[in-house]
């Protein structure tokens, strides 16, 4: 039996076409930015003199009067940023992950977290798809340092229609959230009917052999990796868990119950991301249950393509039928 | 607010706050001892001298003027400016630094856990400062986000000369003057002391009026113990509306107890009860030049 996206996720129909639509995740934030903007008088947007690379630029051009530059200075960014949600702003703060929360993380502990101030950080270049500026621009820690935040929310969204609706979600709830994205193109999957709630996975298919769960653009490779199994037999449920925190323990829960075996996937450190965090919730709430971690091996990047990069550190398709297999085994015992 | 004070009796207040100050240290057996007393003065004429538009009673009042604390260990000074002012009752002084307490040991407005003892911030308090040149930030956030209103109520920003040693102090100074922000003013606590020693021994700030000149700020020196002078430069400041203002506030070290002031030791630690005793003598008494019928 073929792999069949479910139709409740309401995924584009030719899912797996050589021409299906590919965009940036940091262009569907640029989009977003502008429909908020729009919507809401209160929103403003920092940036960190990087406003064409994050998109932020597209805010700029329809609302100069809400767009502040802030120059090449992180810290002040973000503890500005709490001012002006102080102040009743909701601030979108755009710059790379590896300068924000990396950079500047004492100032999103205390000025944004501890403060609960209304910011919405925005980590672009996040993930080792970054490519050719290597290793220092290559954010692989972010999940780890924003989701160990009280009060934090950390959303990395799979497509560039997701990140356009998580920046939506982003701007109405209330308190700090962190929102990762990346620089290169990749496939367009869900579409505007796609479900979209902050702590809410979204299971894409149905399987009983195994379960994937992944967050980034990392997920259509899940959703690859599903259909070459499925040819084989095996029967894997994905799901994308776009929000990393608040956790949804529940889907998580199900998908170990049913499936008795779980592989996570991100383009992060295995240590302290979303693989951390389902091995967390498992363990704590049960049941405990085989996992792999599809991720960075606890090394730097390095400069390259994306594909070369993500094939060479493993966390590409092939990685993930790999890790299947090897679940499966463990499984089995 | 009118100033309804006059000075002899703004001279009294900032005395009381002091000897709160130091009633508040020896009953936490820790905290900060240097910094809160040598602002006593600065208080006394932001609260009681007519300076910021505040009301005790309406805390959250949108129109209110915001003091943003960046120096948070100071937070004695604060507490006890607060509670004279009317914000909290006096008592709760008590609490400052124990175990449930609205008295965190730095200044604090967070938002409490499910698990947090305490229910609510201390009225008064704009913002949490700790990590050392945050508050500077949020003031020029503030201030940006009252500029974007076009509102009328200023922003003052208490700092410390030693978080002037943090680059991320200077982004925000390079930010504030490049905006122009008029609504700004900085009282830098220039009391040339820091935990390890003089600032000037570990890192020279000295020209530090040149160097906010350079950043596109407006410059006062004032004798950060003289309340009249005080209170003229933050008028000042209010009327300058091309640039943002630094007041740099010259102070002394402990100013009023004569065994701490001068001296860099006393930044991080408080008195114990002896010493507390010896501290309020200094007090009433003006360093033992007046003995009043009490003693």
């Amino acid at each position: 039996m073929l792999m069949k996206a479910l139709r409740t996720a309401r995924l584009v129909e030719t899912l797996f076409a050589k021409d299906i639509a590919q965009r940036a995740t940091r262009d569907g934030y640029g989009d977003g930015l502008v429909e908020v903007g729009a919507k809401n008088p209160n929103v403003v947007v920092l940036c960190g003199d990087l406003k064409e690379s994050t998109r932020a630029e597209w805010f700029e051009k329809k609302y100069p009067e809400r767009f502040v530059e802030c120059g090449i200075s992180e810290q002040n960014m973000a503890a500005m940023a709490a001012g002006l949600a102080l102040s009743g702003k909701i601030p979108f703060v755009a710059t790379y992950a590896v300068f924000c929360p990396g950079r500047n993380w004492d100032q999103v502990r205390i000025s944004i977290c501890y403060q609960n101030a209304n910011v919405k950080l925005s980590g672009a270049h996040a993930g080792i798809s970054v490519g050719p500026d290597g290793a220092t621009h290559q954010a692989m820690e972010d999940i780890a340092i924003t989701r160990v935040l009280p009060n934090m929310t950390v959303i990395a969204p799979c497509d560039a229609e997701e990140t356009r609706k998580a920046v939506h979600a982003a701007a109405e709830i209330r308190g700090p959230v962190y929102l990762r994205f990346a620089r290169h193109k990749t496939p367009v999957f869900t579409t505007p009917k796609t479900p979209f709630r902050i702590g809410k996975a979204l299971v894409l298919t149905e399987g009983s052999d195994a379960g994937i769960i992944a967050c980034g653009p990392i997920v259509y490779s899940a959703l690859e990796a599903a259909r070459q199994l499925s040819e084989k037999g095996i029967g894997v449920r994905v799901i994308d868990m776009a929000t990393v925190k608040p956790l949804d323990g529940a889907t998580i829960q199900k998908a170990a119950w049913d499936t008795g075996a779980i592989v996570t996937a991100e383009e992060h450190q295995r240590h302290g991301g979303l693989g951390g965090a389902v091995a967390e919730a498992l363990t704590s709430q049960g049941p405990v249950v085989p996992q792999e971690f599809v991720a960075m091996p606890d090394h730097f990047g390095e400069s390259g393509q994306p594909d070369e990069l993500l094939a060479h550190y493993g966390m590409d398709a092939d990685a993930l039928v790999a890790a299947v297999h090897r679940v499966i085994k463990r499984k089995r015992g | 607010m009118k100033p309804p004070h006059t000075l002899k009796e703004l001279e009294r207040i900032a005395a009381q706050i002091r000897e709160d100050i130091i009633r508040m240290l020896v009953e936490a057996g820790s905290g900060h001892s240097a910094g809160p007393l040598d602002l006593a003065d600065v208080f006394t004429a932001l609260y009681f001298g007519g300076v910021l538009r505040h009301n005790p009673k309406k805390p959250d009042w949108p129109e209110r003027d915001r003091l943003i604390m960046s120096n948070g260990h100071v937070a004695p000074v604060v507490y006890a400016t607060l509670a004279r002012a009317g914000y909290f009752p006096l008592k709760e002084l008590r609490t400052l630094r124990k175990f449930g307490t609205r008295l965190q040991g730095h200044v604090d407005r967070s938002t409490p856990g499910p698990r947090a003892k305490w229910s609510k911030h201390l009225p008064g308090i704009e913002n949490t400062a700790a990590s050392l040149a945050q508050g500077i930030g949020i003031a020029v956030g503030t201030a940006l986000a009252g500029v974007m209103d076009k509102k009328k109520w200023q922003v003052h920003c208490i700092t410390s000369d030693g978080e002037h040693d943090e680059g991320s102090f200077w982004e925000a100074i390079l930010f504030a003057g490049n905006r122009r922000l008029w609504n700004l003013t900085v009282i830098v606590d220039r009391n040339n002391i820091q935990i390890d020693g003089m600032t000037e021994d570990i890192a020279p700030l000295e020209p530090l009026r040149a160097k906010y000149e350079a950043f596109k700020w407006h410059v006062i020196d004032v004798d950060g113990h003289n309340i009249e002078q005080v209170i003229d430069a933050c008028n000042e400041a209010k009327a300058i509306y091309e640039k943002p203002v630094a007041i740099i506030a010259h102070t002394i070290a402990g100013k009023g107890v004569s065994f701490m002031e001068y001296d860099y030791q006393w930044h991080g630690k408080p008195p114990d009860p002896e010493q507390a005793k010896q501290a309020l003598r200094d007090l009433r008494s003006l360093r033992g030049q007046i003995v009043g019928e009490h003693e």
